[in-house]
């Protein structure tokens, strides 16, 4: 065999034998990690978990209820204030401010927020809505939620409106449209999926957040509707939970972490469903 | 030399040149500037453009006939650095006036692009999603404008039982009929086709042309090719362009027989282009 040739096939082998085993070591401690929590947590799944309050300490039955109430009052408030001032900002960036010197500048910030971390909006909106209001309330974790999906929102936005092609806005311009609408009716239809799965997304990553509530909802222990109050939800229970001495606490802590990893799990096979039903088109 | 150009700067007093005296001018472009930033794409241009007629332009890549054409519905408004300069009349509205209301001129200078660009819907949809802007027509009138519009872009047989799919699962030459369907329901005056068969096959390439041979007889059009052939197929008037410039605007056949610009006949033979 020609020795250049031989020499290439071995180093074939090598990189692609590395390049598994990068892979299969990664994915390992996913597996792992995942493993851990079905085997914990599924021990403590039952219906209790949906219709009763969390207990109190020493108790030995108990559910979530509260926090469950509490986290998806927090997330549907959330991503339904941080949503639409990210499509709006990200429609701007796209579409109107395309060409507007304002908008590097914008996008540059967009993107700091983006990859702040999310204890520093905890304390942002700690200073800016719990110390003003005298108090944790379910409101300054929803606000802290949105201020998390807007740069998510901001950027999956912006991205998906410049993937749909000038000429289809043209086509729309040449046929007399206005602006608003060739953005309206051609750009969000043509972008639709992406701007589902965008918003489906940015709610993946805010319904695990735990550190912007702790210092914002805080928690409570008690079922609660009062947005002005501290409610309970999943992710402070966890973190609260999984530090008690008290062993039926950490069953409903490892049984909350597996009804957060399920929900986000499912929100992404759902962003992916929606994706694929687009490049089906 | 000084009375050409005292008369060339004198406004609108002189009018358009043309070529055929008998056959009255719809669009006419008066000392046409165009820059983008500051390169200077096309060059005092002057031309006017025979209504029911159709006008070809040709010339090399970079020549400045899609830019013309873009001048003629003011598509180049939606992008910034690019200016002109001369007066534009569509009858005897001034297009360049920047007070115009863009989507009043667009409707009655309709395009068709070089891409096929169905809209995200469906096809019957597309049609009617423009009608929808200037006129509320009850369901039935609707059904028969888009059944006419279809007819008109010569896609009602292939498409009348399967109006609620998507117009994008029709073929390429099928989505370009669909564009012209949509351009002609909306009633324009003029037609401006860019470049409208580069992206098709041969037999859809014919049934472009014979559409667009059907439609003179309603719609002034104006047709930018890199296919020369094409021009001589579809046009009446044809004008040679090159470097920004306009060359040579004449009758088509007159223009590929017996040009009478050295660069028009280099062109032309395939000396180079």
């Amino acid at each position: 065999m020609n020795p250049i040739y031989a020499s290439r096939r071995r180093k074939d082998i090598i990189v692609r034998a590395l390049c598994f085993v990068a892979a299969a070591f990664g994915v390992s401690w996913l597996g792992l990690i995942l493993f851990t929590l079905f085997y914990n947590g599924l021990a403590g799944m039952s219906w209790q978990l949906f219709t009763q309050n969390t207990p109190p300490p020493g108790a030995s039955e108990g559910g979530l209820l509260n926090a469950i109430v509490g986290s998806l009052i927090m997330t549907v408030i959330g991503v339904g204030v941080g949503a639409p001032i990210g499509m709006f900002a990200g429609t701007y960036l796209a579409e109107y401010g395309k060409h507007d010197r304002l908008s590097p500048v914008i996008r540059f910030i967009n993107d700091i927020l983006l990859s702040a971390p999310s204890i520093i909006i905890g304390l942002f909106i700690y200073g800016a809505v719990v110390v003003p209001m005298g108090g944790f309330s379910a409101l300054a974790g929803s606000l802290a939620l949105a201020v998390i999906v807007i740069p998510v929102v901001v950027r999956t936005t912006e991205d998906m409106l410049n993937l749909v092609p000038n000429s289809l806005r043209e086509a729309a311009s040449a046929l007399g449209l206005p602006r608003s609408l060739v953005i309206r009716r051609i750009a969000y239809r043509a972008a639709r999926t992406g701007l589902i799965t965008g918003v489906l997304l940015a709610t993946a990553r805010v319904a695990g957040e735990t550190a912007p509530l702790l210092f914002t909802a805080l928690s409570n222990q008690f079922f609660s509707l009062d947005l002005a109050n501290p409610v309970a939800n999943l992710p402070v229970t966890i973190n609260n939970f999984v530090q008690s001495p008290y062993v039926y606490w950490k069953q409903l802590a490892w049984s909350a972490a597996l009804l957060i990893t399920l929900a986000v799990l499912a929100l992404n096979i759902g962003a992916r469903l929606i994706g694929s039903e687009r490049t089906a088109k | 030399m000084t009375i050409v150009s005292t008369a060339a700067a004198s406004g609108p007093a002189v009018p358009p040149p043309r070529i055929d005296p008998e056959v009255p001018a719809k669009v006419a472009a008066r000392n046409l500037n165009f820059y983008y930033g500051q390169h200077h794409a096309l060059k005092n241009i002057n031309l006017s453009i025979a209504a029911n007629r159709v006008t070809a332009f040709i010339g090399p890549s970079g020549c400045g006939k899609s830019t013309l054409l873009r001048i003629f519905n003011r598509m180049y408004d939606l992008y910034p650095g690019q200016r002109v300069e001369g007066r534009v009349l569509l009858d005897d509205t001034d297009i360049l006036d920047p007070k115009l209301d863009l989507n009043l001129l667009r409707a009655r200078v309709g395009m068709v692009f070089q891409k096929p660009t169905p809209f995200p819907m469906t096809i019957y949809e597309n049609i009617a999603f423009g009608i929808r802007l200037y006129e509320k027509l009850p369901k039935s009138d609707m059904d028969s404008r888009v059944e006419k519009a279809l007819r008109d872009g010569a896609l009602w047989t292939e498409v009348k039982d399967k109006l609620n799919a998507s117009g994008l699962s029709l073929s390429g030459g099928q989505q370009q009929r669909l564009c012209i369907a949509r351009t002609v329901a909306v009633r324009p005056e003029v037609i401006l086709f860019d470049e409208p068969c580069s992206a098709l096959d041969p037999i859809s390439t014919a049934k472009v042309e014979e559409l667009i041979a059907e439609l003179k007889t309603h719609y002034t059009i104006a047709i930018v090719t890199h296919n020369m052939q094409q021009a001589a197929r579809v046009s009446d008037y044809t004008s040679f362009m090159y470097l920004g410039e306009m060359i040579e605007f004449g009758p088509t056949d007159k223009l590929f027989t017996s040009p009478s610009d050295r660069r028009t006949q280099d062109y032309i033979t395939g000396r180079f282009g």
